[in-house]
C-alpha cells in the first residue's frame, strides 16, 4: 500500500514537472525555435497569403455604395441555364450556425434582406435549416433541401470545410444552383462562392498596424479564440509573417475561447511579468476585458488590434487608445441572398465573389459609430444593412 | 500536546487522503513561486483572488449538492443566464443595479428549487434533471436573445467583482471578491456544523438511515440544490464584475466546480468530504490554470495535463478509503432513535 502510494506521489510530480519543462517561456525561445513560430506551418500557404495582401489595394468592381454587391478580380460566369421564369422562388438556406454574434448580426442582416425580396416578388419561400455547429445535422440539413426537390437554389453557410464537401457536392449534383459563403468547401462545383478577401489579410491588417505603431523590441501578446479553425489560424499565420523580422517581440499566443474572465486572467498575468506594449487578436470577442486588464494593474493602454465589434469600438472611442478594428466583412451575408436571385434571373455573377474587406481606422471611428449609435454592444459596425427597411429596430431588439 | 506531535499530526494529515489537495495547492504554489515570485506580491495575489472567486463560491454550492448524494450540472449555464440577464435587464443603468441582483438571487434560488423538487419527488436522477436545466437555461437564452447576449452591466454590478476597498496598508486593494468568499466560506462552514449540516450529510452517506432516522430526505436535498443555485447567482455576479458580459460566460463551469470538489477529497455519492476542502480544491484548480499560464504550456496540452493531475490527486485521495471503508451493499436500517451517529464522515 506505501509502495502504491509512493507511485502516486511521484507520478503527480513527474506530471507537473513534465508540465513545467514542456516549454521555456517566451523570452528564451528563439524565434523560429517552436514550430508555431515560423508562418511556413501546417496553416500558411504563401500563394494564398500574397494574393490577399494584394487584393486589399485593389478596386472592386461595382457601386461604391453597396460594398456587398462588390467583387475583387471577378471572373464572370455566365447563369442562364438556371434562369427560372416567374418570380416566387423557393430559396433554402442551411446555416452552420448562429453560435456567436457575429453570425447573428449577420443572420439579421439576411432576414431583412429576404423580406425585400420578398415584397419585390424575387422570393416567394425562404426555408431554413440551423445546424447549431453540428455537422452531421448540416449534411441531414442540406439532403432534406435536396431530397424536398422543390429549392428553387440552395445557400450554404458550411460550418467546416472538409466534411461538408460531399453534402455540397451532392447538391450541386442535384442541378439547382448552390452559393456557398463563408467558410468554403473543397469543391468549386457551387455557382458562386462568396466570401470576404480572408483571414490573411485580417490578420495582416491587424499585425501591420501594430508594428507601425510600436518600436522594434516592443512586446506584443497574441490573444487567439481557438486552436485548429482555419479562418482563425490564417490570421494568426499572417500576423507571424508580418511580426517575423520587424523587431516586434511577440510575448505569446494564448487561446482564451473569447471568455472574458479568461482574457482578463490572462493578460493581467502578462502584467505582472513585465510590460506589454501591444494585443494582437483573431477575433474582437472580450477586447474590452483585455483593456480592463490594463486598467486594473494601472499600466498604460497597449496599441490594440481588435475588430469591428460595437463593445470595443465604443471602448475605443472612450479611453482614446491607439487601435484598429480589422474587419471580416460582415455585410457578406447579404450577398448570397442576392447572388441566388440574381442567378435564377439569369444574370451574371462572379464564380468566385471576394467582397472587400477594410479595416476600420481611426480616422473612420467617429463616422462609423455614429452609424451605429443605437445599436446594442455585440453588433458589428460593418454589417451593411443600413439601406434595409428594417433598419434600425430588427438589429436594435434581437 | 508538544508541539512536535502537532507537527508530526500536521504532517500526517498532509500524506493522508483527505489531506491531498492541500498538499497539490502547496506543491503548486512552491511552482509559482519558483517561477515568478512576484506573483506573491498584495497587489498580484488580491488579483488572483478576483479571477477565482467565481469558482471558489461555485465549489461551495456544488459541495451542498454532492455531499447530500446528488449533482448539478445546470450551475455553468444558470451562472451565463444570470450573467446575460442581468445585462438585458439592466441595459448599462445604474438605477436597476440592486432590485436585478435580488432578482438574480431570486431567480437563482428558484432554479435551485426546481431541480431539487424534480429530483426528489419525481424521483428523476439528478444528473438527468440538472442536465436538462442546463439545456433549458441554454436555449431559453438563446431564444431570449436571439444567440448573443445584448445590453450592459451598470459600474454598480460590476464593483463586486471587479473592484475593492481602496488604500488599504500593505495590501493596497482588498477586493469585494475576498470579503465575499470569506463571508460565504464562514457562512457555509457553521451551517455544516449545524444540525442542517450534519443532516445534510447523513442523506448523502445513507439516505434509508437518514430517513429512517426522521430525516426529511426530499427537503434536505431541495435545500442543498437551492444553495446551489443561490452560489452560482452569486458566482454570476462575481463573473459578470470580473470581466463583463461575453457570449461564453459560465460555459463548462459546472465541470470545473465538480472537478474543484472531487479534487478536494468530497465522495461523488456523497456523506464524505468538508467543504474547506472543497474550496480548496477550487483553488488548486485555479492556481493550475495560472501554473500553467506562467509556465507558458501550450493551450493544446493544457486539459491532458489538468487531467492527469486531477485523476492521480483523486486516486490518492481515495487509497486511503478504500483500504478502510469497504463499501456497505445496503445496510439494514438502524434502529429509529440511533441517529446521532448515522455516518458522519470526519470532518
Amino acid at each position: 500500500m506505501r509502495a502504491s502510494r509512493l507511485a502516486l506521489v511521484g507520478l503527480a510530480a513527474v506530471t507537473l514537472l513534465l508540465s513545467a519543462c514542456s516549454t521555456d517561456t517566451p523570452t528564451e525561445t528563439p524565434p523560429g525555435d517552436q514550430p508555431t513560430q515560423t508562418a511556413d506551418g501546417e496553416w500558411f500557404v504563401r500563394a494564398d497569403y500574397d494574393r490577399q495582401l494584394a487584393q486589399r489595394a485593389m478596386t472592386p468592381e461595382g457601386p461604391a455604395d453597396k460594398p456587398y454587391l462588390q467583387a475583387i478580380q471577378p471572373e464572370w460566369i455566365d447563369t442562364a441555364k438556371f434562369k427560372k421564369d416567374g418570380g416566387d422562388a423557393t430559396v433554402c438556406f442551411s446555416n452552420a450556425s448562429i453560435s456567436n454574434p457575429w453570425r447573428v448580426t449577420g443572420w439579421i442582416t439576411m432576414q431583412q434582406q429576404v423580406e425585400v425580396l420578398k415584397q419585390s416578388g424575387d422570393i416567394g419561400e425562404f426555408r431554413v435549416s440551423d445546424a447549431g455547429d453540428d455537422d452531421n445535422k448540416q449534411i441531414s440539413d442540406i439532403q432534406a433541401f435536396v431530397e424536398a426537390g422543390d429549392c428553387d437554389s440552395i445557400i450554404i453557410s458550411p460550418s467546416t470545410t472538409a466534411t461538408l464537401t460531399p453534402a455540397v457536392q451532392a447538391a450541386c449534383d442535384s442541378g439547382v444552383p448552390v452559393v456557398v459563403f463563408d467558410r468554403g468547401v473543397q469543391t468549386d462545383c457551387a455557382v458562386t462562392y462568396i466570401h470576404p478577401i480572408g483571414g490573411y489579410a485580417f490578420g495582416a491588417d491587424a499585425a501591420e498596424f501594430l508594428v507601425k505603431n510600436l518600436e522594434p523590441g516592443k512586446k506584443v501578446l497574441a490573444l487567439r479564440i481557438l486552436p485548429g479553425v482555419d479562418v482563425l489560424e490564417n490570421r494568426w499565420a499572417a500576423a507571424q509573417e508580418v511580426f517575423k523580422g520587424s523587431g516586434i517581440e511577440v510575448l505569446g499566443n494564448e487561446f482564451t475561447g473569447g471568455d472574458g474572465a479568461k482574457i482578463k486572467d490572462i493578460v493581467s498575468q502578462y502584467l505582472q511579468r513585465g510590460d506589454v506594449d501591444g494585443i494582437w487578436m483573431d477575433a474582437g470577442d472580450g477586447a474590452v476585458a483585455a483593456l480592463e486588464a490594463f486598467e486594473d494593474a494601472g499600466k498604460p493602454y497597449p496599441v490594440f488590434s481588435g475588430e469591428d465589434e460595437l463593445t470595443f469600438m465604443r471602448k475605443w472611442k472612450d479611453t482614446g487608445i491607439k487601435a484598429i478594428a480589422p474587419v471580416y466583412s460582415n455585410f457578406q451575408w447579404r450577398t448570397p441572398i442576392l447572388a441566388a436571385t440574381m442567378i435564377l434571373k439569369g444574370e451574371k455573377v462572379p464564380s468566385e465573389w471576394v467582397l472587400p474587406q477594410s479595416p476600420i481606422t481611426d480616422a473612420e471611428l467617429d463616422d462609423y459609430l455614429a452609424r451605429n449609435a443605437d445599436m446594442p454592444s455585440l453588433h458589428y459596425a460593418k454589417f451593411g444593412g443600413e439601406d434595409l427597411p428594417g433598419f434600425p429596430d430588427a438589429w436594435k431588439d434581437r | 500536546m508538544s508541539s512536535a506531535r502537532k507537527l508530526a499530526d500536521a504532517g500526517r494529515f498532509l500524506i493522508s487522503g483527505s489531506g491531498a489537495v492541500y498538499l497539490v495547492l502547496i506543491a503548486i504554489f512552491a511552482i509559482i513561486f519558483a517561477n515568478n515570485a512576484s506573483f506573491f506580491e498584495p497587489a498580484n495575489l488580491m488579483l488572483f483572488v478576483k479571477k477565482a472567486a467565481p469558482l471558489l463560491i461555485l465549489a461551495v454550492g456544488q459541495y451542498f449538492v454532492i455531499v447530500a448524494g446528488e449533482f448539478d450540472l445546470s450551475v455553468g449555464s444558470l451562472v451565463g443566464a444570470q450573467v446575460v440577464l442581468a445585462a438585458l435587464l439592466i441595459d448599462g443603468q445604474e438605477s436597476r443595479t440592486w432590485p436585478v441582483i435580488l432578482l438574480m438571487l431570486l431567480g437563482g434560488a428558484a432554479v435551485g428549487l426546481v431541480n431539487g423538487l424534480i429530483t426528489t419527488l419525481l424521483k428523476v436522477p439528478s444528473i438527468i434533471t440538472t442536465l436538462g436545466m442546463m439545456l433549458v437555461l441554454f436555449g431559453a437564452i438563446r431564444l431570449l436573445t436571439g444567440g448573443a447576449p445584448t445590453g450592459a452591466l451598470s459600474e454598480g454590478f460590476r464593483v463586486f467583482g471587479r473592484r475593492g476597498i481602496d488604500d488599504v496598508p500593505l495590501i493596497g486593494q482588498l477586493p469585494w471578491a475576498l470579503l465575499i468568499i470569506v463571508a460565504v466560506g464562514a457562512a457555509a462552514v457553521l451551517l455544516m456544523r449545524s444540525s442542517f449540516g450534519r443532516t445534510l450529510v447523513a442523506v448523502g452517506d445513507n439516505e434509508k438511515a437518514a430517513g429512517f432516522a426522521g430525516t426529511r430526505v426530499w427537503w434536505v436535498r431541495t435545500a442543498a440544490f437551492v444553495l446551489s443555485g443561490l452560489s452560482a447567482t452569486v458566482a454570476g455576479i462575481l463573473v459578470g464584475g470580473f470581466a463583463g458580459v461575453t457570449s461564453q460566460v459560465g460555459d463548462g463551469m459546472e465541470f470545473v466546480a465538480i472537478t474543484a470538489v472531487v479534487l478536494g477529497g468530497v465522495v461523488l455519492g456523497g456523506g464524505r468530504g468538508a467543504v474547506l476542502a472543497a474550496i480548496a480544491g477550487a483553488l488548486t484548480v485555479e492556481s493550475l490554470f495560472t501554473l500553467f499560464t506562467q509556465l507558458s504550456v501550450p493551450s493544446t496540452i493544457r486539459p491532458t495535463a489538468q487531467g492527469l493531475i486531477i485523476i492521480v490527486a483523486v486516486a490518492y485521495a481515495s487509497r486511503e478509503r478504500s483500504r478502510r471503508h469497504t463499501p456497505h451493499p445496503s445496510p439494514k436500517p438502524p434502529e429509529p432513535n440511533r441517529h446521532s451517529d448515522v455516518a458522519l464522515s470526519k470532518e
